[in-house]
């Protein structure tokens, strides 16, 4: 078995005004990834290489054992896909387009379709004409659930939904995971649906990864230290700060690697730790974008 | 076993701490009860719609601690150790005294004072059960 899903090397697409740069990344089996950027990083570029819909410049790309683009037809017959930008026929049902879909794949799993139409509150002689935004999205992300994919790859796949959708929609992609040899990647900038499910996560800014971890390092690595200086202190610097915010005398450091010798060290240099604070996903998503565009990392 | 943990997102503390801590007071009232087989990870992620990864680290950290043990192809399940209890909550003690403390110094309290008020909060307590 093969334990690496999808891996990208040193990948590269140029365009006039945008270009996906030395792109490389891995996604086990059995794990989400999260890619997070904000709109224009190149998320949607990423994911069509993937897919083979953009063929790279350079770099290689290794879908479930395949290389892509070479060998996308057979690479697809496993990936189930859902992109914002995906049509479905505005006059067919989604009934239609269930037996469509079921005419292609063979391991469409009519029960489980039958499951999610219920879940997801849609009726097959529903026509897409008359669906929502939320429902066009559910009866895609149906489409390609059923077929027991072992790749989904979804592309913004709870942009614009609402809340209790939102949840219906994670709660269907975690339940994919209960099977160990199942696989997503997807695309947000809703952090916190990202923060929820991920396993894995992926910054990407303006074409470039800036970081990428597991989860929970990630959350463990940054912290906001709120110190509370003594007049003739001097502020403590070390390596790992990306961020000195505050006042003078009340400065917030931001640290990408935090220790616990850290909070010694600046006690040393004579400043009080008032508070080690966690940080959401978000908050490390913009301070890691603000410290890179800036050049502000130490 | 029907996991019917509850994680909020409005909670400072990281996932993994809520998963822990839950799991700690199931163990600690009893419900799940010493040498109980417990869900496997995948499991419970998928019940809470949490990453794998945030519910491996929680049980990392339980076996750390001696709540939980995982055995090899058997999955998770709750320590037989007898003392269990009483520990868990002498940890939870000696984390709130330690918050405690730093609210105090953070207020400007004396030692004194903070023992005091520590001592009438125990008394008031002692006086409502009664």
């Amino acid at each position: 078995m093969n334990s690496i899903s999808v891996r990208f090397e040193g990948v590269s697409k140029h365009y006039p005004h945008f270009t996906l740069d030395n792109i490389g990344f891995e996604l086990p089996t059995g794990s989400i990834l999260g890619f997070i950027g904000p709109n224009g990083a190149g998320k949607s570029t990423t994911i069509r290489i993937l897919m083979g819909l953009i063929h790279q410049d350079q770099g290689a790309v290794h879908v479930l054992g395949r290389s892509m683009p070479a060998e996308q037809a057979a690479a697809k017959m496993d990936i189930g896909f859902v992109s914002e930008d995906m049509r479905l026929y505005a006059a067919a049902t989604v009934g239609w387009h269930m037996e469509f879909i079921q005419s292609i794949y063979p391991r469409w799993d009519q029960s489980y379709a039958a499951s999610l139409l219920q879940r997801f509150d849609l009726k097959p002689q529903q026509r897409i004409r008359g669906l929502s935004h939320g429902q066009r999205v559910k009866a895609a992300l149906l489409l390609a659930l059923a077929r027991r994919p072992r790749l989904l790859v979804l592309d913004e796949p709870t942009t614009g939904l609402d809340p209790v959708a939102r949840q219906e929609v994670l709660g269907e992609l975690m339940a994919v995971l209960a099977d160990e040899e199942r696989t997503i990647l997807f695309s947000s900038h809703n952090t916190l649906d990202v923060e929820q499910i991920s396993d894995q996560i992926v910054f990407i800014d303006r074409g470039r990864i800036i970081d990428a971890d597991d989860k929970e390092s990630f959350l463990d690595r940054w912290r906001r230290l709120r110190l509370v200086l003594s007049q003739d202190a001097v502020l403590p610097r070390f390596s790992g700060i990306v961020d000195v915010a505050g006042s003078g005398l009340l400065p917030v450091l931001t640290t990408n690697c935090f220790e616990p010798r850290m909070i010694s060290e600046c006690q040393e240099m004579g400043a009080t730790v008032q508070a080690v604070d966690t940080m959401t996903l978000e908050e490390i998503f913009v301070a890691n974008v603000q410290s890179r565009r800036g050049g502000k990392l130490v | 076993m029907h996991s019917d943990l509850v994680i909020s997102q409005s909670d400072g503390r990281p996932m993994y701490l809520q998963i822990m801590e839950q799991i700690k007071q199931r163990v600690a009232v009893g419900e799940w009860a010493r040498g109980d087989e417990i869900p496997s990870i995948r499991q419970l992620a998928v019940a809470l719609r949490v990453s794998v990864i945030t519910v491996k680290r929680a049980y990392l950290e339980l076996e750390r601690e001696g709540v939980i043990v995982t055995q090899h192809g058997k999955g998770s399940m709750v320590a037989p150790d007898p003392d269990l209890s009483p520990r868990l909550y002498e940890q939870e003690l000696a984390e709130h005294i330690d918050q405690a403390a730093r609210l105090g110094t953070l207020l400007g309290l004396r030692t004194e004072e903070l023992t005091s008020r520590l001592k009438r909060a125990a008394q008031r307590l002692i006086k409502e059960h009664v």
